[in-house]
């Protein structure tokens, strides 16, 4: 391998094996990627060309206003009449930014997408009608004579369609966004690059957190191929201990808590509370929960701690339940920024519930009901609202409310049936 | 006309008028079924029909369509498509 490599010097293409070459672009000055993630030194569009004895593979482009660097570099190391393929591991414009100008100019090539794709290639191109593509799916593979490109489908990594591509003669895993990050060093090999584990684990965090469940699905693919090189499609191109990224990201998707409840569930209760009213039912709903025999119940008060720490902890438990008072026609402000750092970790089929004194109108519970449910709870059991201070008999009503979801939690809950018209 | 329709993650089952969407019954009940778009397009909301296939009306061309896209099996359906005719037992995916 070479010593010295800088992309920015000229616009050719760099090798990254034999067959391989690197067609990608440099994007140094970007400080904010998708409105969300910040980057503290840009990033790169990585685009890859094999080549094999019956013809040539473009993997991925690059943003648009990127293409004129993709094309001088892939200009540098195959004419457009020798690409007989076009893999898209993934169709966010980043990286397909220089797809509409590639496909003029190798109007024979074939383009590969994920089967989940069509319909965003399709809207990405405003073209329904004359476009011609491949849908591919997990163990699918396409011949270039003595290269072969098998593909992995990796949904939600980080979009439906997001898709690895295995090169296996030469043990290289074009991986799409996973493995990437936003970071950009001319030197292009994470053996040679400046130090990245911060932007590696940030994205990591940022864009796969989310989808924890799709990370193991995808590594269980991926953990069984021998790689000598993984080629992502930002930041660094790893060849240097490949598996370590790969053991990273087992790592970073496994729990960060030890687990102490065992086979427990686990019910986590946050509240905030003005006079105590709130607090009051919290504690009695905490109380009916920890009837059920294997729940594990926690109690928080959202006025006495950070919510990051927090959302580690939802990010393990099995349900939660938020408790508000209702000011000005709202929930309160910690409680929407607990749910609104939800969306870093994954929540879909979590038990979700929500309680809460009030004193005019009481909107606050089904507000968060509502957020609930967008963030993909279930919630099963009704919201339960108490007008000021709670009776004992309405407190009593709370700590059924607690047992009821420790019962939903444990799948102790009896069949149960309603008239549609009751739920309404 | 009346048709159950049961949802296997919560164990509940709802006597809902003949011809209502899952989508109009499962948020109301709490089941983990969850949606994307609401309007048959982005295969969000497929759920698996465990009962009473039957008893779901036929799927539109879009939906059939969805479905295809997402290689989904014979026992499913787009929870905001699917309208229940008859007694059903669905579960999330």
């Amino acid at each position: 391998m070479d010593a010295v490599i800088n992309a920015a010097t000229n616009r050719e293409a760099i090798q990254v094996a034999e067959r391989v070459h690197w067609v990608g672009a440099l994007d140094p000055q970007l400080r904010t990627f998708d409105l969300i993630l910040q980057t503290a030194n840009g990033t790169t569009y990585n685009a890859y060309l094999l080549r094999g004895s019956e013809g040539v593979a473009v993997i991925d482009t690059v943003k648009e206003e990127f293409a004129d660097e993709f094309f001088t570099r892939l200009e540098s190391v195959a004419d457009y009449s020798e690409i007989k393929v076009i893999v898209l591991n993934h169709l966010e414009p980043d990286h397909t930014g220089a797809l509409p100008t590639l496909l003029q100019r190798a109007p024979q090539a074939q383009v590969y997408i994920s089967y989940k794709a069509p319909k965003m290639l399709k809207a990405l191109l405003k073209d329904e009608q004359t476009l011609q593509f491949n849908p591919v799916n997990t163990g699918d593979e396409i011949s270039l004579g003595d290269r072969t490109l098998r593909f992995i489908h990796t949904p939600y990594l980080h979009w439906p369609d997001t898709q690895c591509a295995y090169l296996p003669e030469d043990y290289i895993l074009f991986s799409g966004d996973v493995f990437g990050c936003h970071f950009c060093d001319t030197r292009l090999f994470n053996d040679l690059c400046g130090d990245f584990r911060f932007s590696f684990e940030y994205y990591y965090a940022h864009i796969m957190r989310p989808f924890r469940k799709y990370v193991l699905e995808a590594l269980q693919h991926i953990e069984p191929l021998e790689l000598e090189i993984i080629a992502p499609s930002h930041g660094p191109i790893l060849r240097d201990r490949p598996n370590s990224y790969v053991q990273r990201f087992r790592e970073l998707a496994t729990s960060k808590l030890p687990i102490e409840q065992g086979s427990d569930k686990t019910l986590l209760i946050f509240y905030l509370s003005s006079y105590g009213n709130t607090a009051k039912m919290a504690q009695a709903v905490c109380s009916g929960a920890e009837t059920v025999a294997n729940v594990r119940v926690s109690l928080y008060d959202l006025a006495g701690g950070e919510v990051e720490p927090f959302v580690n902890l939802v990010e393990e438990a099995d349900g939660i339940a938020l408790g508000s008072p209702t000011i000005n026609g709202d929930a309160t402000k910690p409680i929407w920024d607990l749910l609104s750092s939800m969306v870093m970790i994954e929540t879909q089929g979590k038990l979700g519930a929500a309680f809460g004194s009030y004193g005019w109108s009481g909107e606050a519970v089904d507000m968060l009901e509502s957020r609930l449910r967008g963030l993909k709870f279930k919630v099963p059991v009704p919201g339960f609202r108490v007008k000021l201070i709670p009776t004992e008999e309405e407190l009593q009503q709370c700590h059924d409310f607690g047992v009821q979801l420790g019962k939903v939690l444990t799948g102790k809950t009896t069949h149960k049936v309603i008239d549609f018209e009751d739920l309404v | 006309m009346k048709a159950q329709l049961t949802f296997a993650d919560i164990d509940v089952s709802v006597n809902v008028p003949a011809g209502i969407r899952v989508i109009d019954v499962s948020e109301k009940v709490g089941s983990g079924i969850v949606y994307g778009c609401r309007e048959g397009d982005c295969g969000t909301c497929m759920m698996e029909v465990l009962e009473g296939m039957e008893n779901l009306n036929t799927p539109s061309v879009l939906e059939d369509k969805i479905l295809r896209e997402n290689m989904a099996g014979k026992r499913f359906r787009l929870a905001c498509q699917a309208q229940v005719i008859g007694d059903v037992t669905v579960n999330p995916i």
